[in-house]
């Protein structure tokens, strides 16, 4: 199984072609936002961090940001900065350039002399880079050089019964073409994290599986939350869920059925080719989609029950759900129905090539229901509040 | 069909339509030859073994926590007959 993708510099192969409007913290955003507008196949986001963060917060953005930067789908970026703010420009450039050799450019808006200003000079230079973009050519791939994120929000009761389980088909065929599948979401790995641990390829594996569930449960303590108490929540309950091994288990069977291979903290870079990994990110969608294309993800594949819009600006997000009246209701935003695995006539199998189907085709260009609508959205993880 | 069976390894289904008392399990076209000893909410889950008390309740493949009571075939399983239990790597 092969696609047609963008060959980078670096060695990693991209499905989409983007100019990256990288602002450094939320004060670079609406300068950010304008070069974007101004620029053919430039994407940006609203980075609502990267000043008054606290260290381990701070390492977050900064992750997040060169991971978007490096992300393979970005042909290069163009980095704007306030001045003053905690990620200064040269740390920023920095973690990029530590992660790839794409063209970048930065400007200082305080050292421009005013967001006008800076808008003028890097609209220019992302203009140079989207032409230049245009003329690379796709180029013949394997199928294993993709990264897929895997995702699920908005849960019920069948997604743990199609979505969830068809997410896990396509990870273990990721797995087998040679290619890299990441389970993320810890928070809901949460009491069942006992029989993810059993699938560490190590016990170092295993035991880095545990050690991001504690972690996690211990921060959310530190502001007197308890994950387990009370969750399965009635409303699960009335569902049909009974414990909460069972309702973590219906997320975690997006990881499929093979050997857990490496653990990645927020945001880091995964390894190509690695088979089956997994990303401490948190349940909510925006920010674990975000860190998993930060970690290098070309694609996500998003299971949900009650329906989302959620996108990325960098990756392409292949929404599923089991329920077919979701489907009916929300087919504005949702690529493929699942509930075949559950009510018929395909099987598991037959829903699973159709799936690689749309995986190879939105690889190939074709737009998902969210990049059509143009959704960028996204978050950043945070460890606590501002300072 | 009335109940999907998610991994060879269960000994619960569960209902994808409203169950009454009496109904047979049926899935994908399959007569389980287990009859419904009550109602089952649609997404909730059914015995298709007997599951002895202490045994474990088995989804996905996986252990969910154990019968709190010998649980029948056809048996609608859930808080009332399920217990939690943590079990170590």
């Amino acid at each position: 199984m092969e696609f047609y993708g963008y060959q980078r510099p670096d060695g990693r192969v991209g499905i989409r072609n983007k100019i990256l409007i990288l602002p450094a913290s939320v004060c670079a955003s609406d300068t950010a936002r304008i070069v974007a507008n101004q620029v053919e196949s430039a994407v940006t986001f609203n980075n609502q961090n990267g000043c008054s963060q606290v260290g381990s917060d701070q390492q977050l953005t900064m992750d997040v940001m060169a991971g978007y930067a490096a992300n393979p789908n970005v042909y290069g970026t163009v980095v704007i900065s306030l001045g003053c703010e905690n990620c200064q420009m040269d740390l920023v450039v920095d973690a990029i350039q530590e992660r790839t050799n794409k063209p970048l450019a930065q400007f200082i808006i305080q050292e421009c002399g005013g967001t006008i200003k800076t808008v003028e000079l890097a609209v220019r230079a992302a203009k140079e880079m989207a032409a230049e973009a245009s003329m690379l050519q796709k180029e013949v791939f394997p199928m294993s050089e993709l990264i897929v994120g895997t995702e699920c929000g908005g849960s019920d009761p069948t997604s743990g019964l199609a979505a969830n389980p068809l997410i896990g088909e396509m990870s273990d065929r990721m797995v087998a073409l040679g290619g890299t599948s990441i389970l993320s979401e810890t928070t809901e790995f949460i009491g069942a994290e006992h029989i993810l641990a059993k699938r560490g390829a190590t016990p170092e594996i295993s035991q880095q599986i545990y050690d991001i569930v504690h972690r996690y449960e211990k921060a959310l303590q530190l502001v007197g939350e308890e994950v387990r108490a009370g969750n399965p929540s009635p409303g699960n309950k009335a569902g049909g869920l009974t414990t909460l091994e069972e309702k973590s288990l219906g997320c975690i069977h997006k990881g499929g059925h093979t050997a857990v291979n490496a653990v990645y903290d927020y945001a880091k870079q995964v390894e190509a080719k690695k088979g089956l990994v997994i990303m401490d990110t948190p349940g909510n969608d925006p920010s674990s989609v975000a860190g998993m294309v930060a970690g290098g993800a070309q694609v996500v594949v998003f299971s949900t029950g009650r329906g989302t819009p959620t996108g990325n600006p960098i990756a392409p997000v292949i929404k599923i759900t089991g329920n077919k009246l979701t489907f009916a209701k929300m087919s504005d935003n949702i690529d493929i129905d699942a509930s075949p695995v559950i009510y018929g006539p395909q099987t598991l199998e037959e829903m699973g090539d159709v799936l690689m189907q749309e995986l190879q085709d939105v690889a190939n260009g074709k737009l998902t229901k969210a990049e059509a609508l143009g959704f960028t959205e996204m978050a950043i993880a945070r460890v606590c509040n501002y300072v | 069909m009335n109940v999907t069976i998610i991994d060879a390894k269960d000994n619960v289904a569960v209902a994808i339509e409203p169950i009454a008392k009496g109904d047979r399990l049926e899935a994908r076209g399959t007569d389980l030859g287990v009859t419904a000893k009550s109602d089952v909410t649609i997404y909730h889950k059914v015995a298709i073994r007997d599951i002895p008390k202490g045994q474990p309740v088995v989804k996905y493949g996986e252990h969910i926590g154990l019968a709190a009571e010998d649980i029948p075939a056809g048996t609608h399983v859930h808080t009332h007959n399920v217990e939690n239990h943590r079990e170590a790597l």
